[in-house]
C-alpha cells in the first residue's frame, strides 16, 4: 500500500501536473505559494521542468536508438567517423540558446526576490540553539517572542505538525511588505518558509534581509524548518509564522502582542493608519 | 601499431613481501594498495549510509534514540569518507597510478618514492577519522558539523578533539593528493614516449593531467581554510571566522568551496576518462572529437574554479554577484553536453558489445545526465531559495558522484580487472552486481527529488513518510549488489581463469593492452615509440 503511494511520485504524478492547476510540478517547488515570489519559483520550477525533461528524454530516446541500431549482429563493420564539424558547432550551440532561455526569467526572478521594496513593517529573527527569538524592532509595546519547538505529545495536543509547529508563532499582517532581518546567537541557522519563498542563511554578526507580502485572504498558519546545520537539534527547530489580516494584526499590537482582547491598552492602529 | 620491443620478463624480480607492499616504490603496486584501501574504505562510508537510510525510512527516531548527535556524525564522515577516501583514491590514486604510466608509455611515475608518501599519509589520514568517531567532540563522540565544516559549529561549537582530528587527517589526506598531483603532472608532461604528443594521449590520461591540475591548485586552499580552523579552536587563538573577534564565518564558506567546487570537478573528470575509453573499446571505433572531449575537460576544469559560490546562495550575496554565478554556472553545462554527445557520437556507426563495462558505461551518462540537468535547476539562484539544502541537492550530487563518480569506478574496475590482476571475472555475478546496483541506487536517490525534506534532519514530519520509506528500500538491493560485487572478487581469484594480453579485442587501442596481463613488474625498458599515424 506504501509502495503504491510512493509509486505516485512517479509517472502518473507527472501527467497529472502537465494538466491540473497543481501549484507544484512533482512535488518540486512550493506547495502552496501565498507570495509573488514564492509563485515566481513555481513558475520557474514549471518552466525548467519540461526543458530538462525534454532534454533527458532526448538524450535516452538516442541512446536506446544507437544501442539498437548499432549493436554488434546489427552492424558488425564499424565506420572510422570521428569527426564532423557541423554537428559538434550543432552541440554546442543549441545549448548555449537553451541556457540563454533559462537565464532571463531566472535573473528577472533573482532580482525580483532579492531587492527589498519599501517595507511598512520590520520583523527581526535571532536563530539561537535551537529555538528562534522574533521581534518587531519598530513597535513599543510588543515584546520579544520566543519560539520554541512543540513536542510530539504537544503538537498532538494542538493539532498541529510535529516538528513544524511552535509554541508561539511569528504574527504578521497580510497584504503588506514585512522586511525580515535575519540573524543568529551563535550557530549558522536558516529562516525558511517555503511558501513565502523565503529562506535565508542566520549567521552571528550579519544581519541578512528578506521581504515577503503575504496575498490579501491568505491568513492562516505557516510552516518551516531551520535550513542550514545548527547542531543536535538541527531537525528539532521549526518556524511557525500565523499571518493575520492588518485589522487583526493592528488589534494584536494594542494588545501588546496578545490575541486576547481583554487587556486591551492603547497602542494605535499602526497598519490600517498608514494604509489610510 | 605500436611495436613494444625488448620486455625482458626473465628479469622480472619482485622483491618480499613486507618490501614490495609496504615500501613500494613501483606504481602498479601502488595503484593496487590505493584500489584496496578504497574498497575498504567504501564499505565503511556504505554502512555509514545505510544506517542513515535505516533511520529514515520511517517518522520518529529509531536507531539513533540513545544519542541523536550520532546521526549528524555519520553524515559527516559518510560525506568526507565517501570524497576523501573512497572516490578520489580509487580514481586518481588507483586507476591514475596504474594506467597513466602505461598509457603514455613510461616506465613508472617521475616520484616513485613521493608515490610511496601520497600513499601511506592516506591510511594515517584515514586513521584519525576513524579516532574522531572515538573521542569528544562537545556533547557526545565523534564530529556532527557536516563534511563542509562551516564556523561557528566547527570552532566554538564543536569542542573537544574529535574535529581537530578531523583536521589533522583531512590536512594529511590533502597533502597526499597534492604530493600525487605533482608526480601525475610531472609524469605526464615529461615521461610520454617517443611520438606521444599531447594530443595523442589517451583521453584517461588528459583527464587526469587536468584533475592533477585542479588538485594542485585547490587543495592548498582546502589546506589554508583547514589551519585557519585549528587556530580558531584554540582557546585565545585567532578570529579569523568568529564574528565577537572582527571575523567573518561567511568567509569561510567562500575559501572551503572554492575548493570543493573544483573538488567535484576532481571527483567526476578521471570517470569520464574511464569512460570515453570503455566506450571507444565497445564501439570498436576510435573516440569521436578527441580535441573537443579533451579541451571540454580544461573547460571544465578551468569555469570549475569560478562558480563556487552558487553553493551560498542563501548566505546572504550581492544580488549582481549571485546573478554573475548563476550564468557562470549554467556555461559549465555547455562543455558537459559536448562531452555527452560525444560519448553518443563515438557508438553511432559502431559495432556496440555490451560488455560489463559497457554497461556501466551506459548508465554512467544516463544517470550522469539526470544529475546534470538537476543541477541545471540548481543553478537558478532563484529556485534554489526553494532547493537550498534540501534533499533536491542530496539526490542532485548523488546522481553526479555515487551514481557518476562510482559507476566511473566500477566501470574503469571491470574494464582492467583482468588487466591487472590476470583473471577473468564471473560475467554472471559482475551481472548481478551491476544491475542489482544500479536498481538501487535509483531507487534510494530518485525519491529524494521529491520528498521536499531538509538536508541533515534526522526526523521528518508525517507527510514526507513515503517518499522516505521508498528511498530506504533501495538499500536492499544495493547492499546485495555489492555482495555480489565482493563473491565476484573471490570467485575470480579462486578461479584463476587466465586472461588474454588483450581481452577486448581490436577495439582497445592504448598501451596498457600490448602488455601481458597482468603487466611485467617494470614495463617499457625500451621505449615504445608510437608513429605518426596512430589514433589516440
Amino acid at each position: 500500500m506504501r509502495l503504491k503511494k510512493a509509486l505516485m511520485f512517479g509517472i502518473p504524478g507527472l501527467l497529472l501536473a502537465a494538466g491540473t492547476a497543481s501549484a507544484t510540478v512533482w512535488g518540486l517547488g512550493v506547495e502552496n505559494p501565498v507570495t509573488e515570489n514564492a509563485q515566481g519559483i513555481n513558475s520557474l520550477t514549471k518552466l525548467l521542468m519540461p526543458i530538462i525533461i525534454g532534454i533527458t528524454a532526448f538524450v535516452f530516446i538516442l541512446m536506446g536508438y544507437i544501442m539498437f541500431r548499432f549493436r554488434e549482429k546489427a552492424n558488425p563493420v564499424p565506420s572510422k567517423t570521428t569527426h564532423n564539424t557541423l554537428i559538434e558547432i550543432i552541440w554546442t550551440v543549441l545549448p548555449v540558446i537553451i541556457l540563454l532561455v533559462i537565464a532571463a526569467p531566472s535573473l528577472q526572478l533573482l532580482y525580483d526576490q532579492d531587492r527589498i521594496k519599501d517595507t511598512t513593517l520590520t520583523v527581526k529573527a535571532t536563530g539561537n540553539t535551537w529555538s528562534w527569538t522574533y521581534s518587531y524592532p519598530d513597535l513599543e509595546g510588543v515584546d520579544e517572542i520566543y519560539s520554541n519547538p512543540l513536542n510530539a505529545e504537544q503538537a498532538a495536543a494542538a493539532g498541529k505538525p510535529y516538528l513544524k509547529a511552535a509554541d508561539a508563532p511569528l504574527v504578521v499582517p497580510s497584504g503588506t511588505r514585512v522586511k525580515v532581518q535575519v540573524t543568529s546567537s551563535n550557530n549558522l541557522h536558516a529562516f525558511t518558509v517555503p511558501d513565502f519563498g523565503v529562506k535565508v542563511d542566520a549567521i552571528p554578526g550579519i544581519i541578512n534581509e528578506v521581504w515577503f507580502e503575504v496575498f490579501d485572504g491568505k491568513e492562516g498558519i505557516y510552516y518551516g524548518q531551520c535550513a542550514e546545520l545548527c547542531g543536535v537539534y538541527h531537525y528539532y527547530m521549526p518556524i511557525e509564522v500565523k499571518v493575520v489580516s492588518p485589522s487583526e494584526f493592528d488589534q494584536w499590537v494594542a494588545n501588546g502582542g496578545s490575541f486576547d482582547t481583554a487587556s486591551t491598552h492603547s497602542g494605535g492602529a499602526v497598519l490600517t493608519a498608514e494604509a489610510e | 601499431m605500436v611495436a613494444v620491443p625488448g620486455d625482458d620478463h626473465a628479469h622480472d624480480h619482485k622483491p618480499g613481501f613486507f618490501t614490495r607492499w609496504f615500501l613500494s616504490t613501483n606504481h602498479k603496486d601502488i595503484g593496487t594498495l590505493y584500489l584496496i584501501f578504497a574498497i575498504v574504505a567504501g564499505v565503511l562510508g556504505g554502512y555509514l549510509s545505510f544506517m542513515m537510510r535505516a533511520e529514515l525510512g520511517e517518522p520518529g527516531i529509531q536507531i539513533f534514540d540513545e544519542d541523536v548527535r550520532r546521526f549528524n556524525v555519520y553524515a559527516t564522515m559518510h560525506g568526507l569518507i565517501m570524497i576523501f577516501f573512497v572516490v578520489m583514491p580509487a580514481l586518481i590514486g588507483g586507476f591514475g597510478n596504474w594506467f597513466v604510466p602505461i598509457m603514455i608509455g613510461a616506465p613508472d611515475m617521475a616520484f616513485p618514492r613521493m608515490n610511496n608518501l601520497s600513499f601511506w599519509l592516506l591510511p594515517t589520514a584515514f586513521a584519525c577519522l576513524i579516532i574522531s568517531f572515538f573521542v569528544s567532540g562537545g556533547d557526545g563522540d565523534g564530529f556532527g558539523g557536516g563534511w563542509v565544516m562551516y564556523p561557528p559549529l566547527s570552532t566554538s561549537g564543536s569542542p573537544g578533539p574529535a574535529f581537530d582530528f578531523i583536521i589533522i587527517g583531512l590536512l594529511a589526506a590533502g597533502f597526499s593528493s597534492i604530493f600525487g598531483a605533482i608526480n601525475f603532472i610531472t609524469t605526464i608532461l615529461n615521461m610520454r614516449a617517443p611520438g606521444m604528443t599531447i594530443h595523442k594521449m589517451p583521453l584517461f590520461a588528459w583527464s587526469v593531467l587536468v584533475t592533477a591540475f585542479l588538485l594542485l591548485l585547490a587543495l592548498p586552499v582546502l589546506a589554508a581554510s583547514l589551519f585557519m580552523l585549528l587556530t580558531d579552536r584554540i582557546p585565545g587563538g585567532t578570529g579569523f571566522f568568529n564574528p565577537a573577534m572582527g571575523g567573518d564565518p561567511v568567509m569561510f564558506q567562500h575559501l572551503f568551496w572554492f575548493f570543493g567546487h573544483p573538488e567535484v570537478y576532481i571527483m567526476i573528470l578521471p570517470a569520464f576518462g574511464i569512460v570515453s575509453h570503455v566506450i571507444s573499446t565497445n564501439s570498436r571505433k576510435p573516440v569521436f572529437g578527441y580535441l573537443g572531449m579533451a579541451y571540454a575537460m580544461v573547460a571544465i576544469g578551468v569555469v570549475g574554479f569560478v562558480v563556487w559560490a552558487h553553493h551560498m546562495y542563501t548566505v546572504g550575496m550581492d544580488v549582481n554577484l549571485k546573478a554573475y554565478f548563476v550564468a557562470a554556472t549554467l556555461v559549465i553545462a555547455v562543455p558537459t553536453g559536448v562531452k555527452v554527445f560525444s560519448w553518443l557520437a563515438t557508438m553511432w556507426g559502431g559495432s556496440l558489445r555490451f560488455t560489463i563495462p559497457m554497461q556501466w558505461a551506459l548508465a554512467f551518462i544516463a544517470l550522469f545526465v539526470i544529475g546534470g540537468v538537476t543541477g541545471v535547476m540548481l543553478a537558478n539562484a532563484g529556485f534554489d531559495t526553494w532547493a537550498h539544502d534540501t534533499y533536491f541537492v542530496v539526490a542532485h550530487f548523488h546522481y553526479v558522484l555515487s551514481m557518476g563518480a562510482v559507476f566511473g569506478i566500477f566501470c574503469g574496475f571491470y574494464y582492467w580487472f583482468g588487466k591487472m590482476s590476470g583473471y577473468l571475472y564471473n560475467k554472471w555475478l559482475a551481472g548481478a552486481h551491476f544491475w542489482l546496483f544500479f536498481i538501487g541506487v535509483n531507487m534510494i536517490f530518485m525519491p529524494q527529488h521529491f520528498i521536499g525534506m531538509n538536508r541533515r534532519h534526522v526526523d521528518f514530519p508525517v507527510e514526507m513518510a513515503d517518499g522516505n520509506w521508498l528511498s530506504t528500500m533501495g538499500i536492499i538491493p544495493t547492499g546485495v549488489g555489492m555482495l555480489f560485487f565482493f563473491l565476484m572478487l573471490a570467485e575470480a581469484f579462486i578461479r584463476k581463469r587466465p586472461a588474454g594480453d588483450n581481452y577486448w579485442g581490436e577495439g582497445a587501442t592504448t598501451l596498457e593492452w600490448t602488455l601481458p596481463s597482468p603487466p611485467p613488474f617494470h614495463q617499457f625498458n625500451t621505449l615504445p615509440r608510437i608513429s605518426d599515424d596512430d589514433g589516440h
